[in-house]
């Protein structure tokens, strides 16, 4: 999993390391051939012919830099509110968030029993984990929402104050990227549904689980995250 | 020799083995909607973006010379803008917030859909698959999807020209939002940096608050989106798809660049999505995130929102804000180092150098954002930190000057168009950015903020070095793309025309801003200081009059060559890199189903011993050359013989 | 072509450097204390950078006549580079440009880090779209209470001044910013909507007026005479417009209006600000 360490933040310095020292040695004509991507690291993808594996994995973690940017500019705006004006009155946690966390917790935890079926062959358990982790996802997502409904019926809206605001916007924009997930879920489903020899399969479908499980567990992670910060950064 | 000849065959067998399983990722498309409109070919995608560029670029610059006009001759009647935005210019004279509409849609369309689009999403959604020696890019269709979301971005935009400025399509909008009427103004009014309170009240605060801040807002997330899948595509297709032989220090300047750049937006456009998010709700859902509590305006008080504070929509719009100059000027400085390499004939000065440089800007670029606040209310000791950060990123710039000297230094060099314009991007990237280290210090920014001396620093990298290496890229890359060359001279006249024009309009602007003109007025009538800068206001105005009927020739040798150019060879520069060693235009996937293999650096020039001065990338060694291989020549339409 | 490039750059690098050495556009004269340091500091920035502007230019143009390419040139000089030559102008330029920071700090530091004296004058100012509030503290020195809610510009109200408070009896709200020579001035800068900018270009800085914040500044004005002030952040269509003055009185006449009663204040002003004219 080097690969996928170094995609993000220590990228920069990671793939200067590697490549030092590494162009020299290429002299051509003396009947080495060039690894691919130049062997400066990793090696295992081999361009167009698809290391679809390597190709899902690097972009879905350089996708997951972006979002956590969006989040860490938001986080940032929340602490720095919290920290400033007066008016500053946190909500009560709705109960139902307890559910939310647990719900998020176990799908990711069928997700990833999912994958270990795939890599196994086995075509049933994959595709009823997979049909597990999308339920439990929608369940996230209805448990937010009742969450939502309970606040409004005591009163607390968007514009009711400052931790209110952050609140929905957080959990909203959660769970719309939640939903992207979801769709995604329902993608890997369609595929798995569909009855393929073992062969066919191949690394395209696991490459294609992998990337939406970093994603996944992603969310999942994220939304610890903003539970801790809504509910312990008051 | 014969074990020379041996070991290549060898090498050749093996690589050829290696790709003979190659399999098209994606066929070659064959209706012209597939082919044009909706491909997801990184190539025609790399036109798609120049085009919407060249567009933007004419809107843009159309608005400046009205702005120009309405500063030297207040009260002038243009009746073209009278008959389309009769509220906003009625008789044709412009009024003072269809001026400050003017500023703020310049500033938007130019910075994201000229200086975001074309240097990245043109040249390097065309070149960086080629010159990394892959078919494509890592996400296909994620890249068409990039384009058109950028779009949609523009027409969204555009729309809020029409939504405000023109009676009938506020009609239209008043369908959907009800309270909303033409307010004249061609677009909102706070600049292109859309600071609340003014962009966050509404309509309270003055015309063009209400629907065009709305639909630039819109237009800005779907932007970021767009520029977020771009991003995405660049770094996972640089990591993950480069050739064999292509090691990180084999990769041309460009391509760091390109990656760089890729990096920054990816980090950057996220925080601006997140402060658009927010402005927004404080628009139009009530909440108080950049809006304090005992606003009195237009003599009423406000009472539904407090303590929000606009320094954070400043924080958070100029952490994405300087990353941003940095994503509009990188690209153009690799296409710089590359051009000025192969017309020099010689390798660039400092290879590792450039890479650290870029590197450094890159990083330093993310953490110098407050210098744009230094007169801010934020804190005085944040205040001086930022400052020296700042100063240290001159640094980098500075060895990226001296290196570009460096490889001019001892060249032989080659004053083609494309040569010309790169050798103008070092010129003008030394004037712009030595003022800087005027800006980067809060001790004289106290007097220089929101003067005109920043809006000559920042339009002379921004605005001109960074469009140069844009000229630049186009010269050198035309012949590529579509096969046929530039007109050399119509090419080295526009060349000389705008660099002196550009001098003569900005250069002037740091003294208007040393008197003491300030920015974002609409007229300079008011106060009797300025007076003895109406001169130098005459003479910018013409300049800016003159070079921009100038880009005519630029327009007109653009669409002539298309058609008419001289017929292009695969190598008619004689560079060194992949993408001179397949045809012009390249076939549909970039190689014909072989995937080169690199064997050396990007900038191999008059090599002592080699039969050429110069050494393409793919050239195995120049000792086996001669034994194995006949060359035809050096115009460079052989394989360098080694053909597959 | 090679030379003719060459020319053309140093020329226009001879015109852009004449248009600051000419003298004909400059600052206005610097009308407080910190401000012969300010100029120091900008000239000596200036000619650093103007030095390396112009040597720039010319190594460019050198380079470009020199090494253009004819039919007795050979070939290039195949060079990778100098890591000598690299460390050695990293090290100078990162010495000149930090050095330069730190030298600059110190009129930041005056103006920034310290607050206002014990004796400063104080005045209270209050922007809003598009006009200028200077709130005088009166006689007694003590400012009367102003709240957000009691604003009335259409009564003439503007700073929502407290006419019950005593302290405010004897404050004046006018236009325009009068302040004594040669003492140090402390002006609390106030919005009451968007964001603007105080910006009087012969005192060497500016400041904005952010809506929500109370932000001190303080500066000692040394030449007496009457400023042009502007708004230096965007504010609306009539940002342009947002004009008003300073005024700078001589000790003596600065004190007899301080003391003056709330309704002979803004006539006296009136007639200060006839009696001086506009410096440029």
């Amino acid at each position: 999993m080097e690969m996928a360490t170094m995609v993000t933040s220590t990228e920069r310095v990671a793939t200067k390391k590697a490549a030092r020292g590494k162009g020299e040695r290429r002299a051509g004509g003396n009947g080495n051939p060039p690894q691919r991507n130049g062997g400066g690291f990793g090696g295992s993808g081999s361009g167009s012919e698809g290391s679809s594996e390597d190709r899902y994995r690097i972009g879905m973690w350089v996708a997951l830099a972006a979002i956590l940017m969006m989040f860490t500019a938001l986080t940032s705006a929340y602490i720095v509110r919290a920290a400033g004006a007066s008016d500053w009155k946190p909500i009560a946690m709705p109960r139902l968030l307890w559910a939310s966390t647990a719900l998020i917790f176990v799908s990711s935890i069928t997700f990833e029993l999912a994958r270990k079926g795939l890599k196994r062959n086995d075509q049933q358990a994959y595709g009823r984990w997979l049909l597990l982790t999308v339920l439990f996802g929608l369940g996230f997502l209805c448990t937010q929402f009742l969450a939502w409904r309970q606040l409004v019926a005591q009163g607390v809206y968007l514009s009711s104050n400052p931790h209110s605001a952050f609140f929905y916007l957080l959990t909203a924009l959660h769970g719309l990227h939640l939903l992207g997930g979801i769709v995604a879920l329902d993608y890997l489903l369609l595929h798995a549904w569909r009855r393929r020899a073992p062969e066919q399969i191949g690394p395209r479908r696991a490459a294609a689980a992998g990337a939406v499980a970093i994603y996944w567990h992603f969310m999942d992670g994220l939304w610890i995250f903003l539970f801790l910060l809504l509910f312990l950064w008051r | 020799m014969a074990e020379i000849v041996d070991a290549h065959e060898a090498a050749h067998e093996a690589a050829t083995t290696a790709h003979a399983h190659e399999v098209h990722r994606h066929p070659a498309p064959t209706s012209f909607i597939r082919k044009y409109i909706f491909s997801i070919d990184h190539k025609v995608i790399g036109i798609q973006y120049l085009l919407l560029a060249i567009f933007s670029v004419f809107i843009g610059m159309i608005m400046s010379v009205l702005m120009r006009v309405n500063l030297t001759w207040p009260g002038s009647k243009i009746s073209i803008l009278g008959s389309l935005f009769p509220l906003g210019a009625p008789g044709g004279v412009m009024s003072p917030e269809f001026y400050l509409s003017l500023v703020t849609m310049h500033g938007t369309i130019m910075v994201f859909f000229v200086l975001t689009t074309a240097p990245q999403g043109g040249f390097g959604n065309y070149f960086l698959p080629i010159q990394i020696g892959a078919d494509d890019m890592a996400f296909p269709t994620l890249n068409m999807l990039s384009f058109w979301v950028t779009f949609v971005g523009l027409l969204v935009l555009v729309s809020a020209i029409f939504v405000e400025g023109n009676d009938t399509v506020a009609g239209w909008y008043a369908n959907i939002v009800p309270s909303h009427k033409a307010s004249g103004t061609v677009g909102p009014i706070g600049g292109w940096t859309g600071y609340p309170t003014l962009s966050a009240l509404g309509q309270k605060a003055g015309p063009g608050q209400g629907a065009g801040v709305d639909l630039w807002i819109l237009s800005i997330a779907i932007f970021c989106v767009a520029s977020l899948l771009g991003a995405l595509n660049f770094i996972t297709t640089m990591l993950n798809m480069r050739a064999p032989g292509m090691t990180l220090m084999r990769l041309p300047l460009t391509c760091w660049s390109w990656f760089t750049t890729a990096v920054l937006a990816l980090l950057a456009f996220p925080v601006l999505l997140a402060a658009g998010v927010l402005l927004f709700l404080d628009r139009t859902a009530g909440t108080s995130f950049f809006i304090p509590g005992g606003l009195v305006i237009s003599d009423a008080l406000l009472t539904d929102h407090k303590g929000g504070s606009p320094i954070l929509w400043q924080h958070l719009f100029w952490f994405f804000g300087h990353p941003e100059v940095y994503i509009a000027i990188l690209p153009g400085m690799g296409a710089t180092s590359h051009i000025l390499s192969t017309f020099a004939r010689k390798p660039i000065f400092g290879y590792r150098a450039m890479v650290f440089a870029i590197f450094a800007i890159g990083l330093l670029g993310f953490f110098v954002w407050g210098h744009h606040m230094f007169i801010s209310g934020m804190s005085p000791y944040t205040g001086m930190a930022f400052s020296v950060l700042t100063l240290s990123i001159g640094v980098p710039s500075a060895i990226k000057t001296f290196n570009w000297l460096g490889t001019l230094w001892g060249a032989k060099i080659r004053f083609t168009a494309p040569m010309l314009y790169a050798i103008g991007f070092v010129s003008l990237f030394v004037a712009g950015g030595i003022t800087g280290i005027v800006l980067g210090q809060t001790g004289l920014d106290l007097s220089m903020h929101d003067t005109y001396f920043v809006l000559g620093h920042f339009h002379l990298v921004m605005g001109v070095a960074a469009i140069f290496g844009m000229f630049a890229g186009l010269q050198f890359w035309f012949p590529k793309m579509f096969g046929r060359m530039m007109s050399e001279s119509l090419g080295k006249i526009h060349f000389w025309i705008t660099f002196i024009g550009v001098y003569c309009i900005f250069v002037p602007m740091h003294i208007m801003g040393i008197v003491g003109m300030p920015r974002r007025y609409s007229s300079f009538q008011e106060y009797n200081f300025l007076r003895s800068l109406d001169p130098l206001v005459m003479f910018v105005t013409i300049a800016a009059i003159v070079t921009a009927v100038a880009q005519i020739i630029f327009l007109y040798n653009f669409i002539w060559s298309i058609f008419k150019g001289k017929k292009a060879g695969n190598n008619p520069w004689e560079a060194t890199t992949l993408e001179w060693d397949i045809p012009s235009p390249p076939p549909h996937d970039n190689f014909a189903g072989i995937l080169p293999t690199v064997y050396r650096g990007p900038y191999e020039f008059s090599v002592p011993g080699a039969p050429n001065d110069y050494i393409m990338q793919t050239e195995p060694d120049p000792a086996e050359q001669s034994t194995v291989l006949s060359k035809d020549g050096s115009n460079g339409d052989g394989h360098n013989g080694h053909k597959h | 072509m090679g030379r003719a490039l060459a020319i053309l750059i140093w020329l226009l690098t001879l015109g852009s450097v004449w248009l600051f050495l000419s003298g004909r556009w400059w600052f206005p004269q610097a009308i407080t204390e910190h401000g012969p340091a300010y100029d120091r500091q900008f000239m000596l920035t200036i000619i650093v950078v103007g030095v390396a502007f112009t040597a720039a230019q010319i190594g460019l143009g050198i380079a470009l006549w020199r090494y253009r390419s004819t039919s007795s040139t050979d070939r290039a000089v195949y060079s990778h580079g100098n890591n000598r030559l690299e460390i050695v102008w990293t090290i100078v330029t990162a010495l000149v440009f930090i050095s330069l920071g730190v030298l600059g700090q110190s009129v930041w530091a005056k103006l920034h880090f310290q607050p206002a004296s014990a004796g400063a004058y104080k005045v209270q100012v209050t922007a809003q779209q598009f006009s200028w509030n200077f709130h005088y503290a009166g006689k007694d020195q003590k400012f009367g209470r102003t709240d957000p809610t009691l604003i009335k510009d259409a009564d003439l109200n503007f700073i929502g001044l407290d006419s019950n408070d005593p302290a405010a009896q004897d404050d004046a709200a006018i236009t325009s910013l009068v302040v004594p020579v040669n003492r140090q001035v402390e002006l609390t800068l106030n919005s009451k909507d968007v964001t603007h900018s105080f910006w009087v270009p012969p005192l060497r800085f500016k400041q904005d007026l952010v809506p929500g914040m109370a932000i001190k500044v303080h500066f000692t004005p040394t030449k007496v005479g009457k400023y042009e002030l502007a708004c230096a952040e965007l504010c609306g269509a009539l940002h342009f417009k947002m004009k008003s003055q300073m005024l700078v009185l001589p000790e003596e006449e600065h004190r007899a209006l301080a003391e003056m009663p709330q309704a002979q204040f803004q006539a006296k002003v009136a007639e200060l600000l006839n009696k001086y004219p506009f410096q440029y």
